[in-house]
């Protein structure tokens, strides 16, 4: 509830302020309408020679600068990218083959997340967990010739993270992982088919936040099926990668696309990264969240 | 020098540092005592013979009292460090314990397989690795979360990933596909207006044979309409034809469950789409004689059934 200004706390009488401030309220707003439009007409007058127009300030327009960004045509970014680890998968050389597990113990939490999640990425293995070691784990599935392992965590019978690592060599990074919306509590969701999906990866800008992006890219191969008009977006948003899955058609002429949501949502975030396969005392890490690493909220890392 | 039972007399009768009475058993807690229990077998003090085998930093350890040692109280037991090799240190046990009583034989190496198998359950719990609990804190979750919400309301997901697709779309990712309604549409088209041209001089025709045959009406417009669908019919395999050419491979039929959808929606869009203009192009060319079944049916069956 707003509390009354100041300069009318001396009315008394609660109807009678109340009215008050209605009528200061609607002079206001009949203010604010009155300048936009003459704000309008100007604009219109002047035509081309018009002031641009005022951009609401946002936190990605008023972020913290960060060297780290990567400008466009950036040759040593493009350079190092084209023999790190991914480079295989990018290059489609490497069929990226997954395994995918879950914490000891899990419950149907995981379970759930896990048909949903398997449904999305193609050529990837459940293996049950059992009471293996996550290291020899490791070392079976590069033996087997897999890619990538992913491990789904849960805590108290709610999802709570993700481990992602790569192999042979890693990196590996740990996610935190929220807002699960399974596929079938997605309203008029479509069903997914076999086929190999497109990767969006959008907003990506740091060297960090490319290295990432192209880390999760990797795990679809490089060659989508285009007829199955099926896309995965990892959208970061200020340190959180939304990862969506829809249909998509274009209209006629191509002016405009629909989309239907397949699902499953979930909101991942980036806890830490670092080289090497799973290794959280011995690695060496990249980047890694710290507790009083939060001092603006206007600084991204990815 | 030896008086066990007088020993044994007082402390069971008496005092006793080591003795722990219960409601139900009296416990020594004496760490030699190879039982754990305050008897006359079992008490280290009250016999002047008495063997045990302990833990001292993860080996085992025999430890042997004799009569001949009674006199020198610091060097009253003697140790022995087994190996680590079980069926080494039982032979051992036995080789010192030899004309023994057979309990505290017994006992000893009780104690000696005890111990072996809680070190050997040791080393290998340490050898695995263990879970670390990680603390949450609160109010990093609660800011994260409100935080995660916003960002979701800032990125805007459904139109950042149409406008990527369009940017896609428009930068030739998918030249290859959908280039194909378009071809073929026209393609199609093209096909259909000289259909009609045919059609509408039959058309003409049967006009002029209509006047001469009035009373035959009905059977004359099953045919004409037989016609039309057969025509319908042609547009559709031209279209699905096309499909099958040289741009897509649907050829192979083993993945077409899962293609089902999608190929289905593409097929309704260009059925839809020569339908809507085969039905407007009709309409023209009738002219005068305008059939208003036609608007609505797309289907031969459900045309006849209109008709009944």
């Amino acid at each position: 509830m707003k509390s009354v200004p100041r300069e009318l706390s001396g009315i008394r009488d609660k109807v009678a302020r109340r009215r008050v401030v209605l009528e200061e309220k609607a002079v206001k707003k009949k203010d604010r309408r009155e300048a936009r439009k003459s704000r309008e007409k100007e604009r219109e007058r002047l035509g081309s020679e018009a002031p641009p127009k005022q951009e609401p300030r946002t936190l990605e327009n008023t972020r913290e600068h960060d060297e780290t960004i990567v400008q466009r045509g950036d040759e040593a970014v493009t350079e190092a990218e084209q023999v790190d680890e991914f480079a295989g998968v990018f290059g489609g050389e490497v069929t990226p083959k997954i395994l995918v597990t879950t914490g000891y113990r899990a419950t149907r939490v995981t379970y759930e997340f896990l048909k949903d999640f398997v449904a999305v990425i193609p050529n990837i293995v459940y293996y049950k967990r059992g009471q293996y070691e996550l290291k020899k784990i490791v070392k079976y599935a590069t033996s087997k010739d897999f890619t990538d392992i992913i491990v789904v965590r849960e805590d108290h019978k709610l999802l709570t993270g993700l481990v992602h690592c790569h192999l042979p060599d890693g990196p590996t990074a740990e996610y935190r992982l929220t807002s699960y919306l399974p596929s079938g509590r997605i309203r008029n969701r479509g069903k997914s088919t076999s086929h190999t999906p497109e990767v969006i990866l959008n907003n990506f800008t740091t060297r960090l936040g490319r290295r990432v992006g192209r880390m999760i890219g990797a795990l679809f191969p490089h060659n989508p099926e285009f007829r199955g008009r099926q896309a995965v977006t990892i959208h970061n948003q200020r340190d959180f990668l939304f990862f969506r899955f829809h249909r998509y058609v274009f209209s006629e002429a191509g002016e405009r696309v629909r989309l239907q949501e397949l699902g499953p949502r979930f909101t991942l975030k980036l806890k830490s990264l670092h080289g090497g396969t799973f290794d959280p005392a011995g690695g060496e890490f990249e980047w890694i969240q710290k507790k009083d690493m939060v001092t603006s909220r206007r600084r991204f890392v990815l | 020098m030896q008086h066990d039972d007088a020993v044994w007399n007082l402390l069971s009768q008496n005092f006793c540092s080591f003795k722990v009475k219960t409601r139900t058993n009296t416990f020594c807690k004496h760490e030699y005592n190879v039982t754990g229990l305050c008897s006359r077998q079992a008490c280290p003090l009250a016999n002047s013979r008495y063997a045990t085998i302990l833990e001292r930093e993860g080996r085992c350890v025999m430890y042997i009292k004799t009569i001949e040692r009674a006199h020198m109280p610091n060097k009253l037991w003697e140790k022995i460090k087994l190996p680590s090799n079980y069926t080494k240190a039982l032979e051992i046990v036995d080789e010192r314990m030899q004309y023994w009583p057979k309990f505290l034989v017994h006992k000893a190496k009780q104690r000696l397989t005890k111990i072996t198998q809680y070190l050997i359950r040791k080393r290998r719990l340490k050898l695995r690795a263990k879970t670390r609990l990680v603390g949450i804190n609160k109010k990093v979750e609660k800011r994260d979360r409100s935080r995660e919400a916003k960002a979701l309301r800032a990125a805007k997901l459904d139109r950042t990933i149409e406008k990527e697709l369009l940017e896609r779309l428009r930068s030739g990712t998918y030249d290859s596909i959908y280039n194909f309604p378009k071809v073929q549409y026209e393609k199609a088209l093209e096909e259909e207006a000289e259909l009609e041209e045919e059609e509408d001089e039959e058309l003409q025709e049967e006009e002029e044979e209509e006047m001469e045959y009035e009373a035959e009406y009905d059977s004359e417009e099953d045919e004409e309409e037989e016609e039309y669908a057969s025509s319908m019919q042609d547009m559709e395999d031209l279209g699905s034809e096309s499909k099958n050419g040289e741009k897509f491979d649907f050829d192979d039929d083993s993945d077409l469950d899962d293609e089902e959808i999608a190929e289905e929606e593409v097929k309704k869009v260009l059925t839809s789409r020569s339908k809507t203009r085969a039905k407007g192009r009709k309409r023209k060319s009738r002219g005068v004689r305008v059939e208003v079944e036609y608007e609505n049916e797309p289907t031969t069956s459900q045309q006849e059934s209109n008709r009944n």
